[in-house]
């Protein structure tokens, strides 16, 4: 290998969120109580900043840097933007919750400067040690999250619990690893998929390593049977920290298990195609059955996140490029439309009240109609009925699905989705149909209705116009 | 001068937008809600009636075409257009809507805005439903106007409100599902989700009967056809009047005309292999539910299930085609049942419409629907009770009324399929008459049942416009149907051409 100076400039977003983290996390130090604001200020700039740099590498094409192990390219540039993005939403909408709570400090920005980090070197990762890396940055920035609020015991023990699952889940991911490095001989994601165009005689051992590769993707995805800890994690964490486990981090996984097994191991399609199968109709199953009988709407959410992954497997198993592409809308969609919901739980919320559970949502319709009608957008965007976008989410994914032929597996689909359906239309009965239990007035604050606002119209706004997003979709999935 | 208007669009966008703007107006004027919302659907009503002057007669060509790429990765268009069948749908709905705005005027006092601002968004996606030629713009329209008559029928529904409108949506949205496997499905075959290009796609007789069967789920729950019937006499008895009047006079077409639109053109040799079935559930819905309606103690419960029994007239008149030709080597028979079966929708419309409207009458004076509360309401309202009987009257079939000609012609080309079909269809003549009348006999005639109907005030202007135009339609359609018919003839003729063509 040789020292020369590797090329940077594919790594310029990194580098900057890398520096502005340091810089949030000094300038802290010297900020009074109620200069906070100044901390999430430059969070936010920092995102921009990200955001803005990621676009300007937008048109460079693919490039390779440190050695083959970093990869900049179409997907990495609209995964990465939509990563700053829906974490700037997140920051927008828990502002006021972590005040009110005296958890507004610094760290939590910092943290999250450090998962975002972490996200955009999984996007980017092209080697199996870039991956792990980032995929380690993201995990414990968030087991320090989910702790955050310290004097929570619920909170402390979710983040035990993700902790020692998710140590777990990444000695399974590395294990594997391993073995298909023993197999190979390389790390680098171009050097083990022309090993095994090279060799393509179905080696046990190499379906071994896949085998706790795809466990290890699975406990990061939350797909059933390695879902476990997803429901006590997003009860159990501030529900600030639930958005933004529950959003942008989607988007990075569903970066990692692209990166792996298609452009990776994408040769063993026939193998991980089953294993995947197995994986979409359980969490499918489970996700949807298990969340009509939760009372506590995180928890809820948590479950039915199971029930989207199981949908977003499906396109990744159809292993056609429509297929990446539509899983890689819904990864999207999904992000967008559960940042809203989140954020439409912190906006309920106030000093001491939580408004996690379901029942607080009754009678909001009466208590403030444009909220409800906002909720009610999100909540059929994820039931994937038409006039909102999660309609195209789910009609790409099912018609890559039937492209290849499944049509089992898209009729089984369909028809958990309307199981699905039902406990979204739970909440919009809460709101709609019962009568408010309290008749507090929601706070009000400008910057947070008007991103919920735009962020809930969205729903509206790109069932109409779904083109776009769609066509940057098709064009990063490339190869 | 309406010739290069885009009219399809204008009278889906309109309402919807229209009610948008209502539902902007709020709760703090509810009386401006009332008036923009009417105005609203005059207009719509106005821009529909171009379509019926200006509608080509002599063609079964797709007319009002209006065409735009909408989404390139899935080639899904906006494609919209009406034809001989279509047509006569539009206007019903843009009729009845302005009905049901003027009937819920002085009704609902709670959420007023909201309440009208729902219905003109369900009258623009029902329109949409109808006039969609991409497969994909249809199932949005299909399913997107779920969601409004799922709030219309909660939110200012009866004591069980909530379950009803959870199996309301639910059940649609299971029967919706299937159908949208089979469009992905003939999507990946053909590349294209437009309507009239599937019409010409060649399927095999597998592939066929699959695809029959999953638009069967989706449209037979909504007709409703027996047994996935269930939904209706529920949704029917919580809904408010002005929603059970959108849904029996035009959320249960949209069933029937999916048929026409969808399983015959595009699986003709399913649809023949399989109309065993169809025709099975269909005299199934007319002879048992029938039955049912009798025994029915609640107004509503037994007008909905009469409305299932007469779904099951236009459906027969549908499916009878593939036996008339096999019998008598002859189109104009078969004509005679899908025509038959179109004109009873449309009455039915109009029918089931003033009956729920009847029974709201009723209701809001007397906050009860079961029929032993009432008798000899005759006595103290008479303007009324004539009206009612008329439509009752209409609803068993007399003759001279909209209700006979549909059920005539659907019987008459019975006969010509099977003598004993005819027969079971003909039973509805005596069933038919046996439950409305009998209602009608308890309801209205007799001595004065008890203080409260001794009380009751005749129809105000108001509800006597409303019943009065309708009956004036009933007449009509009854005395000089020939408008109608000559609309369809053309769409019908082409039809019967491509059901008749095996596709293998």
């Amino acid at each position: 290998m040789s020292f020369a100076m590797p090329d940077l400039i594919p790594v310029m977003p990194e580098i900057a969120v890398l520096a502005m983290a340091c810089v949030v996390l000094l300038a802290d130090l010297f900020l009074k109580d109620e200069q906070r604001n100044v901390s999430y200020y430059l969070a936010q700039l920092t995102l921009l900043i990200g955001l803005l740099l990621t676009l300007n590498l937008a048109n460079e094409g693919s490039r390779l840097s440190f050695g083959d192990s970093v990869i900049n390219d179409q997907m990495a540039t609209l995964l990465k933007s939509f990563i700053f993005i829906v974490t700037a939403i997140g920051f927008v909408y828990s502002r006021r919750y972590l005040k009110e709570r005296g958890i507004f400090k610094g760290e939590y920005y910092v943290l999250g400067l450090f998962g975002v980090l972490g996200m955009m070197v999984m996007v980017s990762s092209y080697s199996f040690l870039t991956l792990y890396l980032g995929l380690e940055l993201l995990s414990l920035s968030q087991y320090a999250l989910v702790a955050f609020n310290r004097d929570s015991s619920r909170a402390s023990e979710a983040a035990m619990k993700y902790f020692v699952l998710g140590a777990i889940a990444s000695g399974m991911l590395l294990y594997g690893m391993s073995i298909l490095y023993g197999m190979s001989g390389s790390l680098d994601i171009i050097e083990v998929s022309n090993y095994l165009i090279r060799e393509l005689d179905n080696d046990v051992a190499l379906i071994f390593g896949l085998s706790f590769v795809i466990v290890g993707l699975a406990f990061k995805l939350g797909a059933v049977p390695f879902h476990m800890w997803l429901p006590d994690v997003y009860q159990g964490a501030p529900t600030s920290v639930t958005l933004y486990v529950g959003t942008a981090p989607k988007i990075a996984a569903f970066a990692i298990v692209m990166r792996l097994l298609v452009e990776g191991l994408g040769h063993l399609h026939g193998d991980w195609q089953g294993m995947l199968i197995i994986l979409a109709v359980l969490s499918l199953t489970v996700g949807n059955f298990i969340a009509i009988a939760q009372t506590n709407i995180k928890r809820m959410l948590a479950y039915s996140t199971i029930s989207h992954v199981g949908f977003l497997l499906l396109g990744i198993l159809a292993g056609t490029s429509q297929g990446y592409a539509a899983s890689m809308f819904y990864a999207i969609v999904y992000a967008l439309t559960a940042a809203g919901a989140f954020g439409m739980i912190l906006l309920l919320a106030n000093k001491d009240f939580e408004a996690e559970e379901l029942d607080d949502f009754k009678g909001l319709g009466e208590r403030h109609p444009w909220f409800a009608f906002l909720m009610l957008l999100l909540m059929f965007s994820m039931a994937g009925v038409p006039l909102t976008v999660g309609f195209y989410a789910k009609l790409s994914v099912l018609s890559a699905v039937v492209r290849v032929e499944l049509y089992w597996l898209a009729i089984y689909a369909v028809l958990m989705s309307v199981v699905g359906a039902y406990y979204y239309l739970r909440v919009i009965k809460l709101m709609y149909f019962d009568k408010p239990l309290t008749n507090q007035p929601i706070s009000q604050q400008w910057d947070m209705n008007l991103v919920l606002s735009i962020n809930g119209l969205l729903m509206l706004v790109l069932f109409f116009l779904p083109g776009g997003l769609m066509s940057l979709c098709i064009k990063a999935i490339n190869f | 001068m309406f010739a290069d208007w885009p009219l399809l669009s204008l009278v889906i966008w309109v309402p919807i937008v229209g009610g948008m703007m209502v539902l902007a107006a709020g709760d703090s004027g509810a009386a401006a809600a009332r008036r923009i919302a009417l105005g609203v659907a005059v207009v719509t009503f106005m821009l529909s009636i171009p379509l019926f002057t200006g509608f080509d007669r002599s063609t079964y060509l797709m007319q009002f075409v209006e065409q735009t790429p909408w989404i390139s990765a899935f080639n899904i268009n906006y494609h919209l257009g009406v034809d001989g069948f279509s047509m006569p749908l539009i206007l019903l709905t843009t009729i009845t809507t302005v009905l049901v705005i003027i009937a819920g005027w002085q009704v609902i006092q709670k959420r007023v805005s909201q309440y009208m601002a729902a219905f003109l968004i369900l009258e623009g996606l029902m329109i949409g439903v109808f006039c969609s030629l991409d497969a994909i713009l249809f199932y949005i329209f299909f399913e997107g106007m779920l969601i409004p008559m799922f709030l219309i029928i909660g939110v200012w529904g009866g004591e069980r409100r909530v379950y009803a409108t959870f199996k309301f949506f639910l059940y649609t949205f299971l029967g919706s599902v299937l159908m949208l496997i089979a469009l992905i499905y003939m999507y990946s075959k053909s590349g294209s989700f437009n309507i009239l290009e599937l019409h010409d796609l060649k399927l095999s007789l597998g592939e066929q009967k699959l695809i029959f069967l999953a638009f069967l789920t989706g449209f037979a729950v909504k007709v409703p056809m027996w047994p996935v019937h269930t939904w209706l006499p529920d949704a029917h008895v919580e809904a408010p009047t002005g929603g059970s009047v959108i849904l029996a006079a035009i959320m249960l077409k949209i069933g029937g005309y999916g048929f026409l639109r969808f399983s015959l053109p595009i699986t003709p040799d399913a649809s023949q292999a399989f109309d065993w079935l169809i025709i099975f559930m269909s005299l199934t819905a007319v002879v048992y539910i029938g039955f049912v309606a009798m025994v029915q103690k609640d107004m509503k419960k037994l007008i909905a299930y009469s409305s299932i029994a007469h779904m099951g007239f236009a459906t027969l008149g549908m499916f009878l085609v593939f036996r008339i030709i096999a019998n008598t080597d002859s189109m104009q028979g078969a004509a005679l049942g899908i025509e038959g079966g179109v004109v009873q929708m449309i009455s039915h419309g109009f029918i089931s419409g003033a009956l729920f409207l009847c029974v709201g009458v009723l209701y809001d004076r007397m906050h009860t629907r079961q029929i032993a509360d009432y008798g000899g309401v005759v006595n103290t309202m008479p303007v009324f009770a004539a009206l009612f009987v008329f439509f009752a009257m209409a609803n068993s079939g007399l003759p001279g009324t909209s209700g006979f000609v549909g059920e005539f012609m659907v019987i008459l080309a019975s006969f010509k399929a099977n003598f004993w079909f005819a027969f079971l269809a003909a039973l509805t003549l005596i069933l038919g008459a046996a439950y409305s009348l009998w209602m009608v006999k308890r309801v209205v005639f007799g001595d004065v049942g008890n203080d409260r109907v001794a009380a009751l005030q005749d129809l105000n202007q108001r509800e006597f416009l409303i019943l009065g135009i309708l009956a004036i339609l009933v007449l009509l359609l009854g005395l000089w149907p020939a408008p109608l018919l000559d609309v369809m003839h053309a769409s019908t003729e082409h039809l019967l051409q491509q059901i008749s063509h095996s596709k293998l």
